[in-house]
């Protein structure tokens, strides 16, 4: 590796910028080019559905690093200034400001952008969707006089918005097309605990309905109606229904696309020289069938870390366990491994003492583990999903078994 | 403001103000201090914000949740009994002047 290299990131969120201080912290001694469309410098965003709506967490707590990182890191940053083209054979990218930007190394960390359906009304004042500061800040602001809020739907971001809402005050509604909230990722027992927790804090759930439009008065959002015809009145709208990866530059420069930049799995996509990781990339995974694209603090991480050392090193397959976790109403849910496709569920704990774990198993192999409030359980998973390790659904359900005892004794003797 | 010095694993350190209500981890990551690495940004999630509370400390310091504890094992570098995640100890004016060490590696 020359010193004279120069590795240009597209894209400023957990991606990006842990790629550049990975990059730097592996002892890469080129030029390092972060390329964002954001004003500001690259934050934090699990706190934006979370603690930074309700005012626990400040606009001081978002950013990654103080102010004089970037500098002191040799990283060049390029904010507010989006890559508009790209020229893999001339390996030039050229942002909206006309700017060319030459490098010899590109990762695609480009992220991805919540979905927002052509449903009537999704234009009004007061629709919105939730990905970035400015996004947040503007909700926060909505929300803080206590008016009425929903939610289009029940996964993650939504229910903590929710959840954050309940807890400023506001009247809130969540509606969700499927029977039950959370569906897409986790088992029905864990989605009807959160569907339990919503509805004793108040929530007004709304599940297996759609919405048929949004209600306007004087050009501003008034509410839904639902499928059914019934009307819910809000003031805010939040839409999530799931992000679409930004990969419109990469397929334009020629990279396949397919819901993802596609990459193989040392994260390079078609020319060993480029790199997609994050929200943006689909790869394949050891703990999945075929190609997977994770939207996690862990998987942009982890595969920042990987790309790191594959430049200054050798080029190593991704493995890193997935790991998830969202907060609401003070209940934690700490997620490791792939539940989908899952054929079988055993459970360890109990709901009524808010904590328990669900094991996901497929093809009588252990896939995935949630674990509501039992960190042990949650660290005993991701040990033995990242091992191979199955334990039956009767140790599961044995409580007086340690799992990390049992996982460490099933090494041994393996 | 009470002071945390940050002695990294070669012996380097650094002294910095932290205000009363930040944890130890984000007065590192505010003054970008290397060698913690805070990819949960303080969620308790990920063990990469690692370092051992001195001695000197050991008293002083509210014992670790079960969460911490358990998170702890996932350190890379030796856990050792005055280990502790930074993202959890909250700045207490009986803590000026405390002094962490940093492990060698977080990730």
């Amino acid at each position: 590796m020359a010193a004279a290299d120069r590795l240009l990131v597209i894209g400023g969120g957990q991606a990006g910028y842990q790629t550049c201080a990975s990059l730097r912290a592996e002892g890469y001694e080129g030029a390092i080019i972060l390329a964002s469309e954001e004003p500001e410098p690259p934050y934090q965003r699990p706190p934006l559905s979370k603690g930074y709506l309700t005012g626990e967490q400040g606009p001081d707590d978002l950013p990654f690093r103080g102010n004089t990182f970037y500098e002191d890191q040799r990283i060049d940053l390029r904010l507010g200034d989006p890559v508009m083209a790209l020229d893999l054979r001339a390996k030039r990218a050229t942002t909206k400001a006309g700017h060319g930007l030459d490098f010899d190394r590109l990762v695609l960390a480009t992220g991805a952008s919540p979905k927002l359906p052509p449903i009537e009304g999704h234009d009004l004042d007061g629709v919105m969707t939730l990905r970035t500061h400015a996004d947040a800040q503007d909700l926060k602001a909505r929300l803080a006089d206590g008016g009425s809020l929903a939610v289009i739907g029940g996964g993650f971001i939504g229910l903590e918005v929710a959840a954050a809402a309940v807890k400023l005050g506001c009247k809130v509604s969540v509606i969700e097309m499927q029977d039950r909230v959370m569906g897409r990722v986790t088992a029905p027992v864990v989605g009807q605990y959160f569907q339990d927790l919503h509805a004793r804090m108040g929530v007004d759930l709304r599940l297996q309905s759609g919405v048929a439009r949004i209600l306007s008065s004087d050009g501003r959002a008034a509410g839904l109606e639902l499928s059914d015809g019934s009307r819910i009145k809000a003031s805010v709208i939040v839409v999530g229904i799931g992000v679409t990866p930004c990969e419109a530059l990469a397929a334009a420069a020629g990279l396949d696309c397919q819901d993802g930049i596609l990459v193989d799995a040392t994260l390079t996509a078609g020319h060993p020289e480029v790199f997609a990781i994050g929200d943006c990339a689909r790869f394949p995974s050891p703990y999945a069938e075929g190609r997977v694209r994770l939207e996690s603090v862990q998987n942009a991480a982890d595969q920042a870390k990987a790309i790191a050392r594959a430049v200054v090193g050798t080029p190593e397959d991704y493995t890193a366990v997935p790991w998830f976790w969202t907060q609401q109403f003070g209940k934690r849910l700490q997620m490791a491994g792939l539940s989908q496709g899952y054929d079988a569920v055993a459970v360890r704990g109990s709901l009524e003492a808010d904590k328990f774990s669900a094991f996901y198993y497929r093809g009588g192999r252990l896939a995935a583990v949630d674990s509501l409030d039992s960190p042990a359980d949650h660290i005993a998973a991701r040990m033995m999903i990242a091992e191979g390790l199955t334990p039956s659904p009767e140790i599961v359900g044995d409580q007086s078994i340690r799992l990390k005892d049992w996982a460490k004794t099933a090494l041994e003797t393996a | 403001m009470p002071k945390v010095t940050y002695r990294a694993a070669d012996g380097g350190e650094r002294t910095l103000d932290v205000a009363v209500g930040l944890s130890v981890m984000e007065g590192a990551m505010r003054n970008d201090v290397e060698g913690i690495v805070a990819e949960c940004g303080g969620s308790c999630m990920c063990a990469t914000c690692h370092v051992y509370v001195d001695d000197t400390f050991a008293e002083r310091m509210p014992s670790p949740s079960e969460e911490e504890s358990e998170m702890l094992e996932e350190v890379i570098a030796e856990r050792r009994p005055n280990s502790r995640l930074s993202c959890q100890l909250l700045i207490t004016p009986e803590l000026d002047g405390l002094l962490v060490h940093l492990p060698e590696r977080q990730t």
